[in-house]
């Protein structure tokens, strides 16, 4: 996992809501479940014995139903709730026993959050939100405008700057609640269900946005969500709590193949796969036929071709440049042309870049009677679909047991 | 002392109290007299030294910024009825007495509205208290402020001041209470110190709250002007009364409408206050001059 360069570590950290926390443990220990305990005492087991480390740039979500822990588990993390027991470390220093006048200043610094409400301030005008974290630190107010001017285009919405948040729509309001965290230029930002108040459409459009802010950062993102979809959509690593505790942490994909329990399976009911999956995960050069692009014994080539899977060949350049598709139909026609090189044989099949999205692809895939080839961003060649593979893949529904 | 009679002797116990409190802490009554005293007289002699054409056309000023010009042609003209009354002095010390009332009362009364918020021992420990002081009918109070602190203008402020203050209390708690619990959170998790979240956060938010419970307090400080008038404290409470005493309807009914022109005047211009508009004055002009159909005037007292 991580090694001593991680943003965060969290280690055994508990919340232990109503009552004494040693006696919960003590219960805990013997083995009692949350519901047991809370029957017997009163005492609700909000977070228990959670342990993980986040890297420098990386997006760590952690999913769960309501009720499971996770925001209680986020706040630990700056101290909006105290921890019951157990360690948080930023950057090596242990937050949970630093005394409040540090806290502060490690809040001013190095955290910031962004909420589900958006939480912005009504009276202030969108560039005063953006720069709030600024002022509370009190950096003076020219310096706190540029910089929230800044953020603010990061976002999209300098042209806003002078409005107030209840002239914003609600992704504009987000977008004000990003900018608002990003001004501070914290190592870690948490986000607590950040997009979950707002309609579909817009919320893959934030996902997108968040994306984009963090390639080539440093920033480490811990994102609270109950959507499978946004999870896989922008996490590198996923952790899923149930009860107050963490049952398994993983990359979406190992998640997907690997589920710890049925819980965990349950969880992948519905998702949408064309999202999760890219071309580049399931395309296979294994079998495919490259053909030289020099190549000019067209004619000598068709026995390759019939033999090859599917009957078509990939035409590379050389470093597999990818070139384009021959068929044994479009080679005889070539060939009965006395066409003098391969150019003249190529299908009018349109690649996929690897980093597309398989929903991409079954458009590509519908409209070909052949596999669709897929290249990586500098244009080599790094595989194809098929139709079949297609198909195969979309119908590993998780909670078919596989 | 009644007991004789099988009574439970709580008028008497409330007595001794005041004769008590009148025995040990006169000096502490002299105090306090001589402060509302001097902060009630500066107030009506700095609203008297202004002319009174001014006075109006600055209050039909204030008017026009905050709320919008039928209401400062409203404004102009009550204050002149006012004047063309006679009651022009009368108004004054009336306003002079709101005024001073309601100052005192938001200087206890904020404060502890936000004491309250943040405590819950403190809200539990005001809550009853502030039903007596709203409750209790304010005649009541009139005659242990006239022992404690004479007659005048000074023990109706007072009066006034207990009388009025409950809102203030209950609405500044109230709207910190309500602020959001997420922006309470944001707050902190940006690093406000508990003072920077409490100006920065919390008493903007509850801006609105806090300002109905300034005009709530304003408004029943009006209200008990009247009543304080029986003490002595003057203005057009003194016009009423008068009336009342000799049965002269017309001089009671031109102080009454005094009180209620200034009850609306007043009432409009700090409700203004908590209206979460954000215009500038240059915006605000700018609709002015633009179309006539501003903010209309709703007769509410």
């Amino acid at each position: 996992m991580s090694g001593t360069q991680a943003s965060v570590v969290v280690n055994g950290l508990y919340k232990i809501f109503g009552g004494d926390p040693q006696r919960a443990l003590s219960l805990l220990g013997k083995g009692k479940g949350k519901d047991e305990i809370f029957n017997d005492t009163g005492i609700t087991v909000g977070v228990r014995d959670v342990s993980f480390a986040v890297d420098p740039g990386e997006v760590f979500v952690i999913m769960g139903l309501s009720g499971s822990g996770k925001s209680t588990l986020l706040r630990m993390i700056n101290r909006l709730i105290e921890p019951s027991l157990g360690q948080v470390l930023l950057h090596g220093q242990d937050v949970s026993k630093m005394p409040q006048k540090e806290l502060v200043r490690l809040r001013r610094r190095e955290m910031a959050m962004v909420f589900q409400s958006f939480a912005l301030m009504e009276h202030l005008k969108v560039w005063e939100n953006a720069a709030f974290g600024l002022e509370v630190a009190g950096s003076p107010r020219e310096q706190r405008r540029t910089r929230a001017m800044e953020t603010l285009e990061q976002v999209g919405l300098k042209a806003y700057a002078e409005t107030y948040p209840d002239q914003l729509s609600g992704g504009m309001r987000q977008r004000v609640g990003l900018a608002r965290a990003l001004a501070v230029e914290p190592s870690v930002m948490l986000m607590d269900e950040a997009f979950s108040a707002l309609d579909p459409l817009i919320r893959t459009e934030m996902q997108d946005e968040l994306i984009r802010l963090q390639k080539h950062s440093k920033r480490s993102v811990i994102f609270i969500s109950h959507d499978l979809n946004e999870a896989m959509r922008i996490g590198d690593r996923i952790a899923i709590m149930q009860a107050g505790a963490i049952v398994q942490i993983d990359t979406p994909k190992n998640i997907l193949h690997n589920p710890a329990n049925d819980f965990v399976r349950s969880f992948f009911r519905g998702v949408d796969l064309t999202e999760i999956y890219l071309a580049g995960d399931i395309a296979r050069a294994d079998g495919a036929q490259i053909i030289d692009a020099d190549t000019t014994d067209l004619h000598g080539l068709l026995p390759r071709l019939r033999g090859a899977e599917h009957q078509v060949g990939y035409v590379c350049a050389p470093n597999r440049r990818f070139v384009g598709m021959v068929s044994v139909p479009s080679l005889i026609l070539a060939v009965e042309n006395n066409a003098a090189s391969l150019d003249a044989a190529l299908l009018e099949t349109p690649p996929v870049t690897a980093d597309s999205p398989l929903s991409g692809v079954i458009q590509a895939a519908a409209q070909s009677d052949h596999p669709v080839p897929v290249v990586d961003n500098d244009g080599a060649f790094r595989g194809a679909i098929s139709q079949g593979q297609l198909l195969q893949t979309l119908d590993q529904t998780p909670n078919h047991e596989h | 002392m009644n007991t004789e009679d099988g009574r439970i002797p709580i008028g008497s116990a409330i007595d001794s109290l005041v004769e008590f409190l009148l025995n040990h802490f006169q000096p502490l009554f002299d105090v306090i007299t001589t402060g509302i005293g001097s902060l009630t007289n500066a107030l009506a002699s700095a609203l008297l030294w202004v002319p009174g054409w001014l006075l109006t056309l600055a209050l039909a000023a204030l008017a026009l910024w905050r709320v919008g010009w039928r209401f400062a042609l409203f404004t102009l003209a009550s204050l002149s009825l006012l004047a063309g009354m006679n009651l022009w002095p009368e108004s004054i010390n009336t306003l002079a007495l709101v005024l001073a009332a309601t100052l005192v009362s938001l200087a206890i009364g904020l404060p502890l509205g936000i004491w309250a918020a943040r405590r819950d021992a403190v809200d539990r420990l005001v809550r009853p208290v502030l039903d007596f002081m709203q409750t209790m009918p304010a005649f009541v109070y009139l005659i242990p402020a006239a022992m404690f602190f004479g007659l005048g203008r000074v023990p109706g402020v007072i009066a006034t001041i207990i009388f009025s203050m409950p809102p203030a209390v209950r609405l500044t708690n109230l709207g910190i209470r309500q602020v959001p619990k997420e922006l309470v959170e944001a707050g902190q998790a940006f690093g406000c110190t508990p003072m920077q979240l409490l100006f920065k956060v919390q008493i903007p938010t509850a801006k609105k709250s806090i300002m109905a419970g300034v005009n709530q307090n304003i408004m029943l400080a009006l209200s008990m002007v009247v009543i304080a008038s029986m003490i002595g404290a003057g203005g057009l409470g003194k016009e009423v009364l008068r009336g009342i005493q000799r049965l002269e309807v017309g001089v009671g009914f031109e102080g009454g409408i005094g009180v209620v022109l200034l009850a609306i005047i007043l009432d409009r211009i700090t409700q203004s206050f908590g209206d979460t508009h954000h215009r500038s004055i240059t915006q605000r002009l700018k609709t002015l001059f633009t179309r006539n159909t501003d903010s209309q005037w709703t007769g509410r007292p």
